[in-house]
């Protein structure tokens, strides 16, 4: 038990990254209504964007850019002493695709609610059973 | 990194989670998570990622938010949970 607490302390972002994610599950699975269950996509997937650049961090690292770029060529600079940008790219991505898909949803539930007049999963089920 | 920053806005950030979910207004809530998309993005300001913060701030607090408040605006605000 002693030396499991160290352990934890030392890895703090990652075990509240999980938090959040967990968060983010608990409220598409047992929400009931539709926009709330897509703020819980959205926690889910910057939960997981936050873990891939939390990879990429070190200690003291500077930001992923060359500070005087008209010597650029005469220096040699040492990957050592920056953050991994590659994850930041990939993650840009990530953050471009899920405001689409918030995009397509939030249309879907607007669509939902024309017909049904009701953002409820429950009375939305029920309505379809019902015909 | 500076960790104690970065611990402290990672609670702020998950408090904010925790109260997107639990309010019991969609534009409350809508409001709610434009303010976590920010925090957020002060977040990834601290872990030297400043391209994904920029996107964060314009793409993650700006769009997301006006297209909640939109839907919410074009359909109701009333939720039982």
């Amino acid at each position: 038990m002693s030396e499991l607490i160290p352990l934890i302390v030392a890895k703090y972002n990652y075990w509240l990254y999980i938090i959040l994610m967990m968060i983010g599950l608990y409220a598409m699975i047992a929400k009931n209504n539709l926009v709330k269950k897509l703020v819980g996509m959205n926690i889910f997937q910057t939960s997981i964007i936050l873990f891939y650049v939390s990879i990429g961090c070190k200690k003291g690292g500077t930001i992923p850019i060359i500070h005087h770029g008209i010597h650029a060529g005469r220096h040699v600079v040492d990957p050592a002493h920056y953050v991994n940008p590659l994850p930041h790219v990939l993650m840009l991505t990530a953050i471009v695709v899920s405001v689409s898909t918030l995009g397509v949803a939030l249309a879907l539930a607007v669509k939902i609610y024309n017909r049904y007049k009701t953002l409820e999963e429950d009375e939305i089920l029920a309505r379809l059973r019902a015909k | 990194m500076i960790w104690q920053l970065d611990l402290a806005i990672l609670t702020l950030v998950i408090v904010t989670a925790v109260a997107t979910i639990a309010v019991k207004d969609l534009l409350g809530c809508a409001i709610l998570f434009g303010a976590y998309s920010f925090l957020m993005c002060l977040l990834w300001a601290i872990m030297a990622a400043v391209d994904v913060a920029f996107t964060e701030a314009s793409v993650g607090a700006g769009v997301s938010t006006v297209f909640f408040v939109a839907a919410v605006f074009r359909t109701t605000r009333r939720t039982r949970d």
